[in-house]
């Protein structure tokens, strides 16, 4: 329980997607313009990484690793299908994107209104992708997955809504012409990053 | 994906020639007032991520060059097959399989630069200037113009790329491409820790944008 704990915070903060990685910038600069919207991008991320994490997981140890196959037989045993990750994982990702994007407009119509077209926005958002790869150089069992998944997109959720909030106040300042927009945020999401690397070293 | 991506249609006939003005401009303007960096907001996390050294950031640029290019070629002869309700996973499928083939390629020739790039070579699938290029230019643009199109985007995030590595590098450790610089010209020089984390990337970026925009005078509105 404690090393789930620990996991979920590692996750969270310490080796956070956005300012430990800096993965799943685009949307995270392209959508962060209003608190609103950021947060409800934000809940789908969580959603998609914390689904397609234990599923690729699966996927990882029960059929892509060497010697999954031997039940098989014995000339089975040397089938190694690792170095079909890439496509596997993505395709995983790009169904449970459409998936949930179905899902969302069948039972909730409201919010498929609000999040419309950030919903397939997140098959290329890197840190879903990132989430699944970083859980394959891990030695993680299928708990532990589940929770660095869910950790993960947390944390993005986290960022994102604490760059809007900055950015909705960004409007009020007199910043110089050609640094407006796209060069002060990166400066602003830089100086964020080093805030979050007070919690080096955090552990429970 | 960016909002900043307007969709583009270039008509080529087929008597013009291979260079003509409009071809040359596909390849030239992602290097400046188009870059997809520093304007589309396009594959920012791999410009972040591998740039500590230059040598890592100089093959990152060939890779996704290759990829880039070279999707764009393919989606461009499927682009009328394609329906366009499946045409993510598709456009996914065409970019895994180059990436797959340069990541086998980097293992087997340049072991220990893909040691260093990680995951960030699986990740040029995601990255979103290949998905970005195809999804506005090479679907609908015949194959020649969409070959130079990925060419000259893969370059401008070459050239970004390559600033911001040289930035960090030189100023992080005080070498370029692992040449000591300030050790052979017997000056002391402490590395400056800062540029070595990806604050210190981000930051430069920002500066990069800064410099970028006063030369060629781009505004964005607020």
């Amino acid at each position: 329980m404690e090393n789930l704990v620990n996991i979920g915070i590692r996750s969270i903060f310490i080796d956070n997607m956005i300012f430990a990685y800096f993965l799943g910038m685009c949307s995270f600069l392209a959508i962060s313009k209003k608190v609103k919207t950021a947060f409800g991008l934000g809940l789908a991320v969580i959603f998609v990484i914390g689904i397609t994490v234990p599923i690729n997981w699966l996927i990882q140890n029960y059929i892509l690793v060497q010697g999954s196959f031997a039940w098989l037989g014995p000339e089975y045993a040397n089938i190694d299908l690792s170095f079909l990750q890439f496509i596997v994982f993505i395709s995983v990702i790009a169904a449970m994107v459409q998936l949930t994007e179905m899902v969302v407009e069948k039972f909730s119509p409201a919010l498929y209104g609000t999040l419309g077209i950030f919903l397939p926005l997140i098959a290329v958002n890197c840190s879903v992708l990132g989430a699944a790869l970083f859980m394959v150089g891990r030695p993680y069992n299928l708990t532990e997955a589940t929770v660095f998944g869910l950790g993960s997109g947390i944390g993005w959720l986290l960022a994102i809504v604490a760059l809007a909030g900055v950015r909705e106040k960004m409007k009020y300042s007199n910043v110089p012409a050609p640094l407006r927009g796209l060069g002060i945020t990166f400066i602003l999401v830089g100086l964020m990053s080093l805030g979050f690397m007070s919690f080096l070293g955090f552990t429970i | 994906m960016s909002t900043a991506t307007v969709e583009e249609k270039v008509v080529v006939k087929k008597s013009e020639p291979l260079f003509s003005k409009k071809n040359r401009a596909l390849v030239s303007n992602p290097l400046d007032i188009d870059n997809p960096v520093t304007v589309q907001v396009l594959g920012i996390c791999s410009a972040l991520a591998v740039t500590t050294q230059m040598k890592p950031a100089f093959v990152m640029t060939i890779g996704l060059t290759v990829v880039a290019a070279s999707s764009s070629v393919a989606i461009s002869f499927l682009r009328n097959t394609i329906p366009s309700r499946i045409r993510i996973i598709v456009q996914l499928a065409v970019v895994s399989l180059w990436v797959i083939m340069v990541d086998q390629l980097l293992k087997a020739y340049v072991y220990d630069v893909s040691k260093q790039l990680t995951v960030f070579v699986g990740l040029i699938i995601t990255n979103c200037i290949v998905m970005g290029r195809l999804e506005a230019f090479a679907m609908g643009n015949k194959p020649w113009p969409s070959f130079m199109d990925g060419l000259g985007n893969g370059l401008g995030y070459g050239l970004i790329l390559m600033s911001i590595a040289f930035g960090r590098e030189f100023l992080g450790s005080g070498s370029i491409f692992g040449y000591k610089v300030f050790a052979e010209l017997g000056i002391p020089y402490q590395g400056n820790g800062l540029l070595l984390f990806p604050a210190g990337a981000c930051i430069l970026l920002g500066i990069i944008i800064w410099i970028q925009r006063t030369l060629n005078g781009f505004r964005e509105a607020h």
